[in-house]
C-alpha cells in the first residue's frame, strides 16, 4: 500500500524488539467476540491511484458544477472568483498538514494569520474583537445565542422569519434547550415588526441582513430596542461580501456578529466545509466561544503570537466550558484572509459594487417579465421573484435546459404557502452578460 | 481582633467584627501560577457556604472560589480585575477576593484553624 | 581545505561546513548580527497591516451603483482593510508557512491528533469542479452524484464500524459527540422518561464533559484503576435509573484498550442507559474491531484523524456519527434516502419517513463534503485490507516506541500489557534532574521534532503521550528514539543545559503567555501617532 512505509521485514524486526510473536498478540486486550477477521467487512480492496481517480471523478462528472452553466443559487452559500493564488497557498505543506498552533514556538506562521483574521473580521464587521473562526454561520449563529443566554442570564430567543430557515433550526435544535427560541412569521420583502416581541425575558434578537430572501434591513432599531429591554441584539450575514458595501453589523448597534466567510476565499464544496465569522464586544470576550490567538513576546523580548484565554475552552474548563467547540475552520480561516488580503480595501469594495450592479440589471430584466414581480426592494446580490407558478418545478424544468436558476423558496421553507411561487436569485461577479440572457429567455419561455 | 480559618479548597476567610474577608491561601496561589484573571461576586450577591462565589485563573488552570461561610458580599476587590498580579504578589493581603457580612460564627468556627491547614497542606 | 570530487570547495570563506569551525577573522554564525534582521532562509514577517500600501491584489472593473436599492444603508466609512498587490500577498503568506511545522516536514508524534499522512490525491479530488463547485441548494437531479458520494462513504463508515446508521452533518470531533448526546437525548424523551445524569471517566477528552453539559446533561465523573483502565466496578455502581449515558473512550486517551468494555455496554444497557463512544481512537482498530460488537450506540469518527483529511492547522474537521439500531431513528436533518428517482435529502421534519424522528438540525446544508471526498479517496486507495495494515503499523510502531523508551523514560502503564496506536509516559523519570515534561518538550523542538501531546491524559503526573501513526517508516522512528533516548539521559545524567530556555532554533522561543492573558491584544490597531495623523489629514 503506497502510504505505508513499513516493509515485512520492518514489522518482523519491531516485533521483536516488542517481544510479540505477531501483530495478533498486540490486540490481546479486544475481546475475543469483537476481534474479526478481514472477510466480514464487505468492502473492497486496496486501489492504486488512478483507479481511485477514475472512480472518483466519474461522480463528479455526475453534477453541475456552478461554473459549468449560468447559475444563479445563493441562499447561504455563493459562488465567486477565488484567484488562483488563494488555493495554491493553502495547499503549502506547512498550511495543510499542521495541527493547531499549540506549541507557538513553530506555528508563529498559523498563529500570525490568525491574528490577522481576527483583525480582518472586526474591520470588517465593525467590532471590536473577533474570534479565530467557528465551524461555519450556522453554527456560529447557535453559539451567539447560547452566549448572549449566559451574558443576560435570560433564556428567551427572538429569531427573525428572515433568518435562513436552517440556521433557525440549529440554533432551536442546540440553543433551545436553555430557552424558549420564538420565529417570528415570515414576511417576505418585508421587514417584520420584531420590536414588540422584545421583552424582559429576552436574552437576544436574532436578525439576518441581508435576510434570506435578500432583503437588507435596517438595524438600528432592533438595536436600541434590544438594549432598552437588557437584551442583546446578534446579527447573522450569509454573504461576507456584503460588508464591503453595507453599513456594518456592528456600527447598526449589533453585539454579537455570527457570519459566513465562505464567500471569501471559498468554494461551495456541497455546503461544507465553510468558515463562521464571529465577532463581538471587548466587555464581553470572556463568554466569547472559541479559539483566541492574541500578540505577546517571546523571551528576547520579539512580537509573536499565541493561543490565549484558553481558560474558556473545554480542555481547561471541561463541563464550564463557554462551549464544546476545539477545532476551529483553519484552513477556510486561511483561505478568507488570503483573499481577503488580495482583494484589499479598493478590491473588495469594488466587488461588493460589481455584484450589486449584475443583481439589480437582472431584478430589473427578470421583473419586467409579465407575471413576474420584484419583492424585494433592497438588495445586496440575492433578491427574489415571485412567478405566476410554482418556483420549484420550473426550477427543475430549467435544469433539464442547463439553466440553474435558483433556490425555489419552498426547498428552505415548504411549510410556507406564500413560498411556493418565490424564487431566490443571486448574481455574483460570476454571472456574465451570457449567463443573464440565458436566464431572462429561459424563465421567459417557461411563462410563455 | 481578628481571626482566620481556611478551607479545604485553599480559601481563607477572615472575620474581623462583622464583617469577613475572602481569599486564597498562598498554597494555592502558587499552585495556580501566574494568575492572569479575577471574577470577584457583585456587592449585594447572596452566597451559600460552599457556593460558588468569583473565578480565578492561570494561563492554563480556572478554578472557582467558593464561600468559606453563608453571607452577603459586603465588598469586592474590584482592583483584581485590572491587577490580576496581586493574587501572586500576596494572596493573604492586598490579593483579597470579597467580603462577606452576616457570616455565622456556627459556620465560622466549623472551618481549618491555621495549624490544621498547615497540617492539611502537607498531607497532599 | 577539503574537496568533494567535483573539485568544488566545500567550505566557504575559511568555515569548513562540515566541522563548522571559525577560521581567524570571521564570524560564528551563532554570533552574527545581520543588518535585515533576517537570517538567510528565515525571514522576520510584518504584519499584513504593516505592509499596507493602497495596492489591490485583484483586478476587478470600478461599477458605480446608485444606492437606491441598498435600503438607505450603504456604508459610510471605510473598511481599513490593508492594500497590497498580489506578489506581495504570495511572499507575506510564504514567508508565514516557513514558520510552521508539519507532517510532511517531519514526524509528528502528537497522541490523540492523529497526525498522518494526507495524501495529495485527496486535495485533487476535492477540487473536482463536480464537488469543489457544488452548491449545496442546487437542484437534486444536478447533485446526484455528490449524493452517491455520501452514500458511498456512509456505507464505508457503517461496514467497518458493525453499525446500521450514520449522520453525516456534524462539522467536527466536538459537534458529533453533541450529535450524539442530542440523538440520546431524544430517545431518552420518546421512551417519556428523565434521565439527567452522563458518566464520564476523568481520562476523558475535556471535549467530552463540555459536551454533555452543553447537552443539558450533569457531569458524573468516573475514576481509573491503576492500570489505565476505566474502574469497571465504580462505573457500574454509578448506574441507576438517572444516567442517560456514558461517554467512553476506546481505546482509551492513555492509549489502552478498555477490555471490559462489553460488560460495561451490558450493564449500561441493562440499567436503560446508551453507550457513547469517542471514536478519536478509532485509528488503532479500523478495520479489526466494530465498536457495533462492543456495544456501542453511538460514535463519532473524526474524518481528520482516522481517515487522513488535513489538520489544516486546526480545522476543518469533519465528525459524523455512526448510530445504533435504538438511536437510528432519532438521526437529525438532512437525512439520504433512495428511491425511484434516484438519491434524495430530506430537508424538513414533515418529509422524514415512516418512524423517522430527527432531533433537529446540527448546521446548515448537509456537512463537510469537501472533507468526505478526501476521507473516501482515502478509504478507497486503502481498501479494507490497507484500513486494517494501517490500524496494524500504528499500533506496532507505538508499542515499537514503548518497548525503546521504556528503560528510560516512565511508562506509567508500560508493564500493563501492549498499547494501542499511542505510547504514554510520565514525568517520574525526569523527577529531581529539574526538567519538566514541558522542557522536555521544548528540547525535542530543538532537535527538529514537533513534540508529543503533553500534559494530556491528566491522570498520569506530567503526561507524555506519544502517537507516531503509520506513516512513518523504521528509520523515522528509530531516528526518534535515539533522540529522546539521548535526551531523557542528559536529563538523567544532570546536562540540563539545553534543556532549560529551550528552544533556541525557532522563529520564536518561549512566547510570554501570561502578559497575553492579563491583557489580551486580539487585534492590531493602527499604531498612535499615524491614527492620529490619518485624523488631522482627513480634517
Amino acid at each position: 500500500m503506497r502510504y505505508l512505509p513499513l516493509t515485512p521485514d520492518d514489522r518482523r524486526a519491531m516485533l521483536a524488539k516488542i517481544g510479540a510473536p505477531d501483530v495478533d498478540a498486540l490486540y490481546r486486550d479486544v475481546p475475543a467476540s469483537a476481534n474479526v477477521g478481514l472477510s466480514v467487512f464487505d468492502l473492497p480492496d486496496t486501489q492504486g491511484e488512478m483507479e481511485v481517480e477514475r472512480a472518483l471523478s466519474k461522480l463528479a462528472a455526475k453534477n453541475v458544477a456552478a461554473g459549468a452553466v449560468p447559475f444563479f443559487c445563493g441562499a447561504g452559500a455563493y459562488k465567486h472568483h477565488v484567484p488562483a493564488s488563494v488555493d495554491h497557498l493553502i495547499q503549502r505543506s506547512e498550511f495543510l498538514t499542521s495541527y493547531t498552533p499549540y506549541q507557538p514556538e513553530i506555528a508563529q506562521g498559523t498563529l500570525q494569520y490568525l491574528f490577522e483574521f481576527q483583525t480582518q473580521v472586526a474591520l470588517l464587521t465593525g467590532m471590536e474583537v473577533a474570534n479565530a473562526s467557528l465551524y461555519d454561520g450556522s453554527t456560529a449563529t447557535a453559539e451567539a445565542v447560547m452566549m448572549a443566554q449566559r451574558v443576560t442570564r435570560r433564556g428567551k430567543a427572538i429569531l427573525s422569519g428572515g433568518l435562513h430557515p436552517h440556521y433557525a433550526e440549529t440554533v432551536e435544535t442546540v440553543a433551545g434547550l436553555e430557552g424558549k427560541m420564538v420565529r417570528t412569521p415570515v414576511t417576505p420583502g418585508v421587514a417584520e415588526d420584531i420590536i414588540a416581541l422584545i421583552d424582559e425575558d429576552t436574552a437576544c434578537v436574532v436578525v439576518q441582513s441581508p435576510d434570506v430572501f435578500g432583503l437588507i434591513r435596517d438595524l438600528r432599531p432592533i438595536a436600541e430596542a434590544a438594549h432598552a429591554k437588557g437584551a442583546l441584539l446578534v446579527v447573522v450575514v450569509t454573504e461576507a461580501v456584503s460588508m464591503g458595501l453595507l453599513e456594518s453589523p456592528g456600527a447598526q448597534g449589533a453585539d454579537i456578529v455570527a457570519a459566513e466567510g465562505q464567500s471569501i476565499g471559498n468554494g461551495l464544496n456541497f455546503g461544507g466545509p465553510y468558515v463562521g465569522l464571529f465577532a463581538t464586544r471587548e466587555k464581553l470576550l470572556r463568554q466569547m466561544p472559541g479559539r483566541l490567538t492574541g500578540e505577546t513576546v517571546d523571551v528576547e523580548g520579539r512580537r509573536g503570537f499565541v493561543l490565549t484565554l484558553s481558560t474558556r475552552e473545554q480542555h481547561i474548563r471541561r463541563e464550564k466550558a463557554t462551549s464544546n467547540i476545539c477545532t476551529n475552520s483553519g484552513l477556510c480561516t486561511l483561505a478568507f484572509t488570503i483573499h481577503l488580503s488580495l482583494l484589499g480595501e479598493e478590491g473588495l469594495t469594488r466587488l461588493a459594487r460589481l455584484n450589486h450592479a449584475k443583481a439589480s440589471a437582472l431584478a430589473t430584466r427578470l421583473s419586467a417579465l409579465p407575471g413576474v414581480d420584484l419583492v424585494t426592494p433592497a438588495f445586496f446580490n440575492e433578491f427574489t421573484i415571485r412567478l405566476p407558478v410554482a418556483a420549484a418545478p420550473l426550477v427543475d424544468a430549467l435544469a433539464q435546459q442547463g439553466v440553474i436558476a435558483g433556490v425555489p423558496a419552498s426547498r428552505l421553507m415548504p411549510h410556507e404557502p406564500q413560498a411556493a411561487n418565490l424564487l431566490i436569485v443571486a448574481a455574483t461577479e460570476c454571472v456574465s452578460d451570457e449567463d443573464a440572457d440565458a436566464l431572462v429567455r429561459a424563465i421567459e419561455g417557461a411563462l410563455a | 481582633m481578628s481571626e482566620v480559618r481556611y478551607t479545604d479548597q485553599h480559601e481563607w476567610i477572615r472575620l474581623d467584627g462583622d464583617e469577613a474577608t475572602v481569599g486564597i491561601t498562598k498554597y494555592a496561589a502558587e499552585s495556580l501560577g501566574d494568575v492572569v484573571f479575577v471574577e470577584v461576586p457583585s456587592v449585594g450577591k447572596t452566597v451559600a457556604a460552599g457556593g460558588e462565589a468569583a473565578v480565578v485563573e492561570s494561563v492554563k488552570a480556572a478554578s472557582d472560589i467558593y464561600a468559606p461561610a453563608g453571607g452577603t458580599v459586603s465588598a469586592a476587590n474590584e482592583v483584581l480585575s485590572s491587577e490580576p498580579s496581586k493574587v501572586n504578589d500576596d494572596p493573604e493581603g492586598e490579593g483579597w477576593f470579597f467580603k462577606l457580612k452576616g457570616v455565622s460564627s456556627e459556620e465560622f468556627g466549623k472551618l481549618m484553624d491555621a495549624d490544621a491547614y498547615g497540617k492539611f497542606v502537607e498531607s497532599l | 581545505m577539503s574537496m568533494n570530487n567535483q573539485g568544488r570547495p566545500t567550505a566557504i570563506d575559511g568555515i569548513d561546513s562540515r566541522r563548522r569551525t571559525v577560521a581567524p577573522g570571521t564570524v560564528a554564525p551563532e554570533e552574527l548580527t545581520t543588518i535585515s534582521g533576517d537570517r538567510g532562509l528565515d525571514h522576520e514577517e510584518k504584519l499584513i497591516f504593516e505592509l499596507d500600501h493602497g495596492a489591490t491584489g485583484v483586478d476587478i472593473p470600478d461599477v458605480q451603483v446608485s444606492g437606491d436599492r441598498l435600503g438607505g444603508m450603504r456604508r459610510a466609512g471605510p473598511i481599513g482593510l490593508p492594500g497590497l498587490s498580489e506578489p506581495e500577498v504570495v511572499r507575506h503568506y510564504v514567508r508565514l508557512s516557513r514558520m510552521n511545522y508539519a507532517i510532511d516536514s517531519g514526524l509528528y508524534p502528537l497522541g490523540s491528533c492523529t497526525m498522518k499522512h494526507n495524501p495529495r490525491l485527496n486535495e485533487k479530488m476535492a477540487r473536482l469542479p463536480g464537488f469543489g463547485d457544488l452548491h449545496p441548494l442546487a437542484p437534486q437531479s444536478t447533485t446526484q452524484g455528490g449524493l452517491a458520494l455520501i452514500a458511498q462513504l456512509m456505507n464505508w463508515l457503517e461496514k467497518l464500524t458493525g453499525m446500521p446508521a450514520v449522520a453525516m452533518s456534524p462539522k467536527a470531533g466536538a459537534h458529533g459527540e453533541l450529535c450524539g448526546l442530542l440523538a440520546i437525548r431524544a430517545a431518552i424523551a420518546a421512551r417519556g422518561e428523565k434521565r439527567t445524569r452522563v458518566l464520564v471517566p476523568e481520562s476523558a477528552h475535556g471535549t467530552n464533559p463540555a459536551t454533555a453539559a452543553f447537552a443539558g446533561f450533569t457531569v458524573d465523573s468516573v475514576p481509573g484503576k491503576p492500570d489505565g483502565r476505566v474502574d469497571a466496578d465504580a462505573l457500574k455502581a454509578k448506574l441507576g435509573p438517572d444516567v442517560a449515558a456514558i461517554m467512553l473512550t476506546n481505546p482509551n486517551t492513555c492509549g489502552l484498550f478498555e477490555g471490559e468494555i462489553v460488560d460495561i455496554a451490558k450493564a449500561v444497557h441493562d440499567a436503560g442507559a446508551y453507550f457513547y463512544c469517542d471514536g478519536a481512537n478509532f485509528t488503532a482498530i479500523a478495520g479489526r474491531v466494530r465498536p457495533g460488537d462492543l456495544g456501542v450506540d453511538a460514535m463519532h469518527i473524526n474524518l481528520h484523524k482516522t481517515f487522513s483529511t488535513p489538520h489544516g492547522g486546526g480545522g476543518p474537521g469533519a465528525g459524523p456519527v455512526v448510530l445504533s439500531e435504538r438511536l437510528a431513528a432519532f438521526a437529525p436533518l438532512p437525512l439520504l434516502v433512495a428511491d425511484g428517482q434516484g438519491l434524495r435529502l430530506i430537508e424538513d421534519m414533515a418529509g422524514a419517513p415512516q418512524g423517522a424522528k430527527p432531533f433537529g438540525r446540527m448546521c446548515a446544508f448537509h456537512g463537510q463534503m469537501g472533507m468526505f471526498v478526501r476521507a473516501l479517496a482515502y478509504m478507497l486507495s486503502h481498501g479494507r485490507d490497507g484500513v486494517r495494515q494501517a490500524s496494524e503499523d500504528a499500533v506496532l510502531s507505538a508499542n515499537y516506541i514503548l518497548a525503546s523508551l521504556k528503560d528510560v523514560m516512565s511508562a506509567p502503564f508500560g508493564d500493563d500489557g501492549p498499547c494501542m496506536h499511542e505510547a504514554l509516559f510520565d514525568d517520574s523519570f525526569l523527577e529531581d534532574t529539574g526538567v519538566t515534561t514541558l522542557d522536555f518538550a521544548k528540547a525535542m523542538i530543538d532537535e527538529g521534532y514537533h513534540p508529543m501531546t503533553m500534559y494530556f491524559p491528566l491522570v498520569v503526573h506530567g503526561a507524555m503521550l506519544i502517537e507516531p501513526t503509520e506513516s512513518e517508516s523504521k528509520e523515522s522512528v528509530d531516528r526518534f528514539i535515539h533522540v529522546l533516548r539521548e535526551l531523557a539521559l542528559e536529563a538523567k545524567a544532570g546536562k540540563t543545559e539545553r534543556f532549560a530556555g529551550a528552544p533556541r532554533l525557532t522563529p520564536r522561543r518561549r512566547l510570554d503567555e501570561t502578559a497575553a492573558a492579563r491583557k489580551p491584544v486580539l487585534r492590531w490597531k493602527k499604531p498612535e501617532p499615524a491614527a492620529k495623523e490619518a485624523k488631522e489629514a482627513a480634517e
